[in-house]
């Protein structure tokens, strides 16, 4: 193809219109941040008043209230795509499908790392724990996992997003992939919050890493397959 | 020499499921001349439209459009080939202004600061230019679908059902709109239940039955 635009220049476009929709209605970003909230309080109240069992909980749980939520995000981001079918007008004006993936994987993502910077401070008040210790490495931590999360994320939600039953179909399709990231970023977030003594922090930022470089890959490839009708 | 085509459709069908949208389909529109394309509800003309368009392929046949493969070479088409379809394709909680505006950017045009405000006063719709086209009736919304059609001044353009939703004022505006597309050269397929007015506007007419060419008469 020869593209009006680079494909990196149409990925910008794209993001900055997700952050427009986003900006003028905040329905997304605000019925996250309240479902995640009541998860993060809901665990609090589960586990006790214990906080030696608090703290020790902790990043499940931050990273819990983060996955639930992107599911209802991700939902939302396709569903203002299938409205009037501005997905195939954005393919056919036309915009690469891969630059659609790469804008909307960072839209979604850049949702997800705010609202789980607006967690942290939830999650001291809930769970006792120090956020002084690592705290650039958890910033990191959080960004890399929330890329983690949109880039397969943003995937599945484009299959389920014309689906009858595609509220339940996303959560189906996603979970089951996000669990080996998931198990890193918990891992991460845990070392970045506790003592390292063994510093493996660097070591699960590296798997971190090389997961969200392995479901952006695959999404890049795959996503013009799921972007264009048969 | 032989004549340019800019649709050329050999034994073209399209299936969903089990259904057979279109069957064994076969035509040409040589370039610059228009087609108007007629049948039933559900005869296929919309599919037809979806095809030539690039938005869906055919599942068996060779569709060229403009002279390339419509699947193969889908990517050097789509700069060429506009839809207006049922589906407006404006994100509904942009503004008339920023859906333009954003299309203008994808397509290289985002250096032309009065291409949008004046493609909106040509479709009137300078006054509502920063409502959300949520708040739109479905005549603003094919308004500014033509709008878009208009900015990327293509060489085949698709028209589905072009008069629905439109006012008298607007069905006016919108046939002298299709005869300056075809004074620049510009392909027109035109499906429309309104023959007789789809007659005066067009050269050529294909009329579908079950998604297949049968005699018009």
């Amino acid at each position: 193809m020869t593209p009006k635009i680079p494909l990196l220049a149409a990925a910008w476009l794209v993001l900055k219109k997700d952050w427009q929709i986003e900006w003028r209605t905040r329905a997304r970003l605000t019925a996250i941040i309240f479902f995640s909230l009541s998860t993060l309080l809901l665990f609090s109240f589960a586990v006790g008043p214990d906080i030696n069992t608090l703290r020790a909980h902790a990043p499940g749980y931050l990273w819990l209230a983060l996955l639930f939520a992107s599911v209802l995000s991700l939902g939302e981001s396709f569903r203002i795509e299938s409205e009037n079918q501005a997905l195939t007008g954005l393919v056919l004006t036309p915009v690469e499908p891969r630059a659609i993936f790469v804008g909307k994987v960072f839209g979604n993502a850049s949702l997800l790392f705010v609202l789980s910077l607006v967690l942290l401070p939830v999650t001291v008040a809930l769970y006792d724990v120090d956020l002084s210790r690592a705290p650039l490495q958890l910033v990191l931590v959080l960004f890399l996992g929330s890329v983690g999360i949109s880039a397969p994320g943003t995937v599945y939600s484009a299959i389920s997003a014309n689906a009858r039953a595609r509220d339940v179909m996303l959560p189906l399709l996603l979970f089951p992939v996000l669990i080996p990231l998931l198990l890193a970023a918990v891992s991460a977030t845990r070392f970045t919050l506790q003592p390292d003594p063994q510093e493996q922090v660097g070591g699960w930022l590296k798997l971190l890493t090389a997961f969200d470089l392995i479901y952006l890959s695959v999404g890049f490839l795959l996503f013009p397959k799921v972007a264009e009708e048969d | 020499m032989a004549e340019q085509l800019a649709v050329e459709a050999v034994d073209i069908s399209k299936r969903f499921g089990a259904r057979w949208a279109l069957a064994r389909l076969s035509f040409g529109l040589p370039q610059g001349r228009s087609l108007l394309l007629t049948g039933h509800n559900g005869s296929g003309k919309t599919t037809l439209l979806r095809l030539i368009a690039t938005a869906s392929f055919p599942t068996a046949g060779t569709l060229r459009v403009l002279g390339h493969d419509a699947r193969a070479g889908r990517d050097q088409l789509r700069p060429h080939v506009a839809l207006v379809s049922h589906a407006s394709f404006h994100y509904e909680d942009l503004t008339a202004a920023q859906n333009l505006t954003l299309s203008a950017k994808f397509l290289g045009r985002g250096g032309e600061p009065n291409l949008v405000p004046e493609l909106l006063e040509r479709m009137g719709l300078s006054e509502r230019a920063d409502s959300p086209v949520r708040q739109f009736s479905a005549g603003m919304r094919k308004r500014l679908a033509i709008a878009r059609l208009l900015m990327k001044a293509p060489k085949v353009a698709l028209l589905d059902e072009p008069f629905g939703e439109l006012d008298p004022a607007g069905i006016k505006q919108m046939e002298g709109l299709i005869r300056e597309l075809q004074s620049q050269g510009t392909s027109v397929v035109l499906a429309t239940h309104l023959v007789e007015q789809g007659q005066s506007l067009t050269n050529e007419r294909l009329h579908l039955a079950a998604g297949r060419k049968v005699d018009a008469s």
